[in-house]
């Protein structure tokens, strides 16, 4: 599992709901606004693939835009699950 | 000059009414010219938060559709003078609502000299919510310390910058104010509820106004006479900040924090 449990401390239930809000903030803004419209449908697809090979969460994949002096550049990451043994 | 404020937020039950319904007292019991409107057609409320359910003869549809005048459907307060009520229509036929007809009857207030018209949205982001919003000059977005009423308010300011006639204009858009309401100082400061600067932070909006969670709303709601005339009530004084700063007053947000009691508060307080 996780980062979580290298915390000492649970962060506060306030404090989650922020970090939970910030993400799906941005991920909404930039399928609506900055980013084109394509990415939300990208990384429904793009799950779709990897799920043929390796289960992950819907979660584990984010898909951003980010803008870097003139270019974009589209950053993908995917959080593979922990190995379970069986 | 008329200005239209559109109070909404995406999510139901968050304090729009409550919050269109003090607002318009406090910005009328200013000497200005208010006429607040219920656009939640089907589920009428305003009437009933600003107590003149008893009066309401003919409705907003009723304007629209030429059953009567507007002058007769607009309900004067008995309180304050300078404020009219213009209550939603019952019926169960959303289409009754128009553009055009929303145009017609905000033109007619204009043309008769009203300094503000508070359009208090249904919750949602379907045709009433639309209708509420679109001729609005600024924006209330009413919006509650929690995750999926901060979500959806952030989905109303993406209509707001796109399907509204001032977004279509290009000229400079509505202009958007965060009313954060239900606030608990107290389960703020235990970290259970998010902070004012928490939902400022994700919105990156100003905030026009904190209002804490009060006894008192309901106690209003149960009388007809909105929150903002208990003078004694921090609800109702929060109200009166928001006005204010409606108005283009500065003034510092209060009730944000658990009242200083003792050695510990002072010591661990802000
Ligand atoms: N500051 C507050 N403290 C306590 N209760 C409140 C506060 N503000 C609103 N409420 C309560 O929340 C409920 C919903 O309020 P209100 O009707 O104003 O919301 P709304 O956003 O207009 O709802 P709808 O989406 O159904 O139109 C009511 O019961 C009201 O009394
Ligand atoms: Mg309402």
């Amino acid at each position: 599992m996780g980062l979580l449990a290298l915390f000492r401390r649970t962060p506060s239930s306030a404090s989650v709901a922020k970090e939970r809000l910030r993400i799906i903030v941005a991920q909404e803004r930039s399928a609506r606004g900055g980013g084109p419209d394509y990415l939300p449908l990208l990384r429904r697809e793009l799950l779709e693939v990897i799920r043929k090979y390796v289960n992950v969460d819907p979660e584990a994949i984010q898909v951003s835009l980010e803008r870097e002096d003139g270019h974009e550049v589209l950053e993908l990451s995917v959080a593979l699950p922990e190995r379970k043994t069986g | 000059m008329t200005e239209i404020i559109v109070v909404t937020s995406g999510k139901g039950g968050v304090g729009k009414t409550t919050t269109s319904a003090s607002l318009a007292c406090g910005i009328a019991r200013r000497g200005k010219r208010v006429a607040v409107i219920d656009f939640d057609i089907g589920l009428r409320n305003l009437d009933l938060i600003m107590g003149c359910e008893r009066r309401v003869v003919y409705d907003f549809v009723n304007v629209i559709q030429g059953d009567c005048t507007l002058k007769q459907a607009l309900i004067k307060d008995k309180r304050i003078d300078t404020l009219y009520v213009l209550a939603a229509s019952q019926t169960r036929d959303k289409d009754a609502l128009t553009q055009e007809g929303v145009r017609r009857v905000l033109d007619e207030l204009t043309a008769d000299g009203f300094d503000y018209i508070i359009c208090d949205s249904p919750a949602g982001i379907e045709k009433g919510a639309h209708l509420a919003m679109y001729f609005a000059d600024r924006a209330v977005v009413v919006v509650n310390p929690e995750v999926s009423s901060v979500r959806d308010s952030d989905r109303i300011l993406g209509l707001l910058a796109s399907k509204t006639l001032r977004a279509e204009q290009g000229n400079g858009g509505v202009k958007e104010h965060l009313l954060l309401t239900r606030y608990s100082p107290k389960r703020v400061a235990s970290g259970e509820m998010m902070s004012v600067d928490d939902v400022k932070e994700i919105l990156g909006l100003d905030v026009i106004g904190v209002v804490p969670e009060s006894q008192d709303v309901l106690t209003a709601s149960n009388a007809g006479t909105p929150v903002i005339l208990n003078e004694q009530s921090d609800a109702a004084q929060a109200y009166e900040d928001a006005v204010a700063r409606l108005l283009g007053e500065s003034k510092p947000l209060r009730f944000i924090e658990e009242p200083k009691k003792g050695f510990f508060a002072r010591m661990f307080g802000g």
